[in-house]
């Protein structure tokens, strides 16, 4: 089995180049219980874990409020305080991914190429509106998420092609990510939601995951709560609009049974969770029902 | 007894009640320790298992001519090249080494094959042509009486009618009378290591197996008979077991891998993986159980009905066992003097069940229990007291007629867990609220609920069975070697049989012989909470044989009484203190001993499923204590606290780990632990999706009270202690989430949408 073990992005992109059908080897949580189960096997493997450019972050833009993220970025690192502090949902999510132990390893850059309607950041990514950069020894290209996650465990990585950055806006206001599993830790999501507001722009973007092949914007709910919440003094919405917010978010979902759970349960659970997020978010002195 | 004064002990060897440290505790957690899967063998091959990916299907041909032709393939065999018996099975001999003509549940083998790697011996399995002919399978098991039999043996695999007392106690108008029905469903042993093993086949026709397993020498006796080999000629070494709580007591690649073998007389390596683990060996059988309890208006236990229904799967494997203990304890650890118990295992296409830790008391607890907490509530009582006021207790008859002769500290052991001051605080930090890792809930979404259980099982194997272990000491130059045949399997009796051999002899120096079945007899199953009893009992017994020679030699040379010599500290002394002998030079020719130990006898039930059926019993309670968010159905076990009969402690490290490893099982069992089986189909054979408690999940055990009462007949008067904490600890957490919730919540694992949006709540119908 030859490895690549690239120390740069375009020593991993002249591999990939040679070898179009090469495995992207990052923190390999998602690639090797596959290899290990025999459902797939291994011919060139491209190792990207040593290369230093794909780890790290900075801020860009003119007025440093794009948040650019090496995909090697492992969730380990998007938990610690720093990041943490600008992109909180992102934190929150990538402390509910697995153990410790797989937290460490697991990266940014490979839950996007699993691409799985489970993955933990997606929702995130997606209410961030993030953009992925994608590199390939021919040049780079940018593609928003909800182009780059194209359904089940599919993506819009073409072969060649390497995950090296991905940009989400720093946004001024509140943001929370919650995620249901039939466990208290170390689960796959049965359902989740990100919910990020924006307070200079006045709104409010929901994300959900586990409801659908792919990541799942609310925009209905969205256009709702952007014309009646109080960004203001982030008041809590009166309960018939977190009633008709919450209904709008659980219609969004679409949801299936499966083994983890049922569709019924799914919706409900995203119309709670909605509830929640909501108002964790606009916590104002409002009165409230719990 | 001779009691000496000898001041403080001046060797460092194990003795009883001490935490000896675990012989193989560092290299365990260091990652030194040699597991079945780690062994290796310079010329062997990779053996692999076909199974069937049917529940039910006939086979129309089978052939396996494209596999045989791959370079690096050496053998390819199916049920015609098994030499002997074609079937196998622990109390029925109802299991085909590799199908025929037809195939009963999903995973069933159908060939195996041994190649040069791993990856050719897969490739070799795709090639196997199988003209498959699904048939519709018998998935449910309440209509398995009925259907036509799947099996030459028939669907039914026991019935046990149990009837004892006064048959038309309840027909009075004046009682209390409570109704349920109630689910458990199929739960995994969930061990870390899977299967896996190696043969060596020998030039003499015999061949050497080295694998992980509950019991060597019943494995030995099925495979011999499958292989049509004297058992001289199929020799049993004990591999490194990772874990087996009731999965390893089955044969499993077993029979497989010396076919292999012998073949290609090569050795051959066989390791499952983890889904095909799932596949590869029992589960505890799924329970549908319908209860009525009838009680005086002052909570005195009249009479108690049930009839249980146990799904035993395709294949026989331990059911039959089983199903008697469900129905031997379905009335709990109370006084009840009319009892009548149907209790059925039927064979169905879905996944053979088997041995699990609590082997079908932890079924039937669940729901006698539930039944106490819903009549204590129908009597306006406190539960605790209901219990207390119906608590079994020495000199009673079980629901079997059997007098209990022993210990059973059923009220003891009640009254030390509800009293047991608690410490669990509200829920500040949002990790440790339901849901977890996720925050889904703020401190306003959470209830908290709290309740007692209390279970009982009996130790040991039961019904007349001819029970026995084997054990060999030798003491030579002051070191003691201890051989027998018992499994450990994580149960920790490799530093028991240390502790009780250092503990008789006072020597500092034990050690323990490789584990096979050539040097010794049977040590019996390392199962039923027995190992400690049985060999246990077998070491104490030949030990204390050595020392009584050695005293005796000593007596009749020095001229000093035997009553006047002890032996401590490697030494042998008079109490005149006239005489100090050194043991290592006492013992520079070898004094040995070796012994079969036995349990007083036990009786079959009769046709009314009376009997002194029984050995001895063991009771232990828990108080659980959960958060609950009721919107999302989600639920964190604050607190586990338990209560356990434990006769005596012998080592109180590994006493411990027994009580915390098995209520952790009892915490998975009660809201999150399910192979969940789809038209006879699995559909989580994973640990992504086969989930069980972690450490946000599993709250730290406190341990209220060990109740040490020594039991007559057990060595040391030790109890086993291993399946007790998994009977009572599902019971309690179900219902502290009934009393959270308020909802009647009749199936566990409770699923979140149990909670939420009332699924599974069973109606209360007769299904007798």
């Amino acid at each position: 089995m030859p490895v690549t073990i690239a120390t740069s992005i375009d020593e991993a992109c002249a591999s990939l180049a040679a070898h179009p059908d090469a495995l992207v080897l990052a923190g390999g949580t998602d690639l090797m219980v596959e290899v290990n189960r025999g459902v797939r096997t291994i011919g060139h493997v491209v190792a990207v874990d040593r290369i230093p450019e794909l780890r790290g972050w900075s801020l860009e833009g003119d007025r440093a409020d794009v948040l650019r993220l090496g995909a090697g970025t492992t969730c380990t690192d998007l938990a610690e305080p720093a990041l943490a502090s600008l992109v909180p949902a992102l934190a929150q999510a990538a402390r509910t991914v697995g153990s410790p132990q797989i937290r460490n390893t697991a990266t940014l850059g490979g839950n996007l190429a699993t691409a799985s309607p489970a993955g933990d950041t997606l929702p995130v990514l997606a209410a961030l509106d993030a953009e992925i950069e994608l590199q390939s020894a021919g040049g780079a290209r940018r593609l928003p998420l909800d182009e780059f996650v194209t359904g089940v465990k599919a993506n819009a990585l073409i072969p060649g092609e390497l995950i090296t950055v991905i940009r989400v806006p720093v946004l001024e206001g509140p943001q929370e990510f919650l995620k249901v599993g039939t466990r208290n830790a170390m689960v796959i999501a049965v359902t989740s939601l990100a919910l990020v507001v924006d307070r200079p722009g006045r709104n409010v973007r929901i994300a959900l995951g586990s409801v659908a092949p792919v990541p799942l914007r609310a925009v209905e709910a969205e256009v709702l709560v952007a014309e009646r919440l109080d960004f203001e003094n982030m008041a809590s919405p009166d309960s018939d609009l977190v009633d008709r917010f919450a209904d709008l978010v659980a219609d969004a979902a679409r949801p299936i049974d499966d083994h983890r759970s049922s569709a019924a349960y799914r919706r409900h659970a995203v119309r709670v969770l909605a509830r929640r997020a909501i108002l964790r978010a606009f916590p104002g002195s409002a009165p409230v029902p719990a | 007894m001779t009691v000496v004064e000898t001041g403080a002990r001046t060797s460092v060897g194990p003795r009883i009640g001490e935490n000896a440290p675990r012989p193989d505790g560092v290299p365990k957690v260091t990652g030194g320790f040699a597991f079945s899967s780690d062994l290796h063998h310079d010329r062997m091959l990779w053996g692999a298992t076909l199974r069937s990916p049917h529940p039910a299907a006939r086979i129309g041909g089978l052939d396996t001519s494209p596999a045989l032709a791959i370079d690096g393939v050496h053998a390819v065999l199916t049920h015609e090249d098994v030499p002997g018996s074609p079937t196998f099975g622990l109390e029925h001999c109802d299991q085909p080494v590799l199908a025929g003509d037809v195939v009963r549940y999903e995973g069933e083998p159908v060939a195996v094959v041994a190649a040069d790697h791993p990856d050719t011996a897969r490739r070799a399995l795709a090639a196997i042509v199988v003209d498959w002919q699904p048939t519709e399978p018998l998935v449910d098991p309440a209509l398995a009486e009925t259907a036509d039999p799947i099996h030459p043996d028939g669907n039914v695999i026991r019935r046990i009618h149990l009837r004892h007392g006064d048959q038309s106690a309840a027909d009075r108008d004046d009682l209390v009378s409570v109704e349920g029905t109630y689910e458990v469903g199929m739960q995994d042993q969930a061990f870390l290591g899977p299967e896996s093993g190696m043969a060596v086949p020998d030039d003499d026709g015999g061949v050497d197996l080295y694998v992980a397993t509950q019991w060597l020498h019943v494995d030995r006796d099925q495979v011999a008979a499958c292989l049509d080999l004297p058992h001289e000629k199929v020799r049993l070494t004990l591999a490194g077991v990772g874990g087996a709580f009731g999965a390893r007591e089955d044969l499993s690649l077993h029979v497989h891998l010396c076919l292999l073998a012998l073949r290609t007389g090569r050795p051959v390596k066989m390791s499952y993986g983890r889904e095909e683990s799932f596949h590869g060996h029992v589960h505890r059988h799924p329970a549908r159980m319908w209860y009525r309890h009838h009680a005086t208006t002052d909570g005195d236990l009249v009479r108690v009905e049930a009839h249980l229904l146990l799904d035993g799967g395709a294949y026989a494997s331990s059911s039959s066992a089983v199903i008697a203990n469900a129905t031997c304890f379905a009335a709990g650890p109370y006084m009840v003097p009319s009892v009548e118990i149907e209790g059925v295992v039927v064979r169905t296409d879905n996944p053979p069940c088997g041995a699990m830790r609590g082997f079908g008391a932890v079924q039937t607890c669940f729901a006698h229990e539930a039944q106490m907490d819903r009549l204590a509530a129908a009597l306006n009582m406190d539960p605790v007291a209901l219990r207390l006021r119906n608590a079994l207790e020495p000199g009673d008859r079980l629901a079997t007629g059997q007098v209990i002769a022993g210990t059973l500290p059923v009220a003891e052991v009640i009254r030390a867990c509800a009293g047991h001051p608690s410490a669990a605080l509200g829920s500040d930090e949002p990790m440790a609220r339901p849901g977890g890792a996720g925050r889904t809930a703020d401190a306003q979404h959470v209830v908290r609920g709290e309740a007692v259980a209390v279970g009982f099982k009996n130790l040991m194997f039961s019904e007349g069975f001819d029970d026995s272990s084997a054990a060999r000491c030798v003491l030579h130059h002051g070191v003691a070697t201890i051989t027998c045949a018992c499994a450990e399997v994580g149960q920790g009796f490799v530093t028991l049989a240390r502790q009780i051999a250092g503990e008789v002899l006072g020597v500092d120096e034990v050690v323990l012989a490789p584990v096979e079945t050539t040097s010794i007899g049977s040590a019996g199953s390392t199962s039923a909470s027995r190992q400690t009893w049985m060999s246990g009992g077998a070491v104490q017994l030949a030990c204390e044989t050595v020392r009584r020679e050695l005293l005796a030699a000593v007596s009749a040379t020095h001229g000093v009484s035997i009553d006047d010599l002890v032996l401590v500290d490697g030494r042998i002394v008079s109490l005149a203190g006239d005489l100090d002998l050194s043991l290592e030079e006492l013992t520079v020719e070898r004094v040995e001993a070796e012994v079969v130990h036995r349990h007083a006898p036990t009786s079959p039930l009769d046709g009314d499923g009376q009997g002194d059926a029984h050995v001895s019993f063991a009771v232990s309670a828990h108080r659980a204590i959960v958060d609950v968010d009721p919107d999302l159905g989600l639920v964190k076990v604050v607190e586990l606290t338990t209560a356990q009969d434990v006769g005596r402690v012998l080592h109180p490290l590994q006493a411990l780990g027994q009580l915390e490893g098995g209520a952790a099982q009892g915490v998975g069992l009660a809201v999150m632990e399910e192979v969940q089986v789809t038209n006879g189909r699995i559909r989580n054979a994973s640990f992504t999706d086969y989930l069980i408690p972690t450490a946000l999940d599993m709250p730290p055990l406190e341990v209220a009270a060990l109740i040490e009462q020594p039991e007559p007949g057990a060595p040391f008067g030790a109890k086993g202690i291993g399946e007790p904490p998994s009977i009572s600890s599902t019971a309690a957490v179900a219902a502290a989430v009934r009393d959270a919730t308020g909802l009647a919540l009749p199936r566990v694992p409770i699923r979140p949408s149990d909670i939420c949006l009332g699924d599974n709540a069973l109606t209360a119908e007769v299904i007798a």
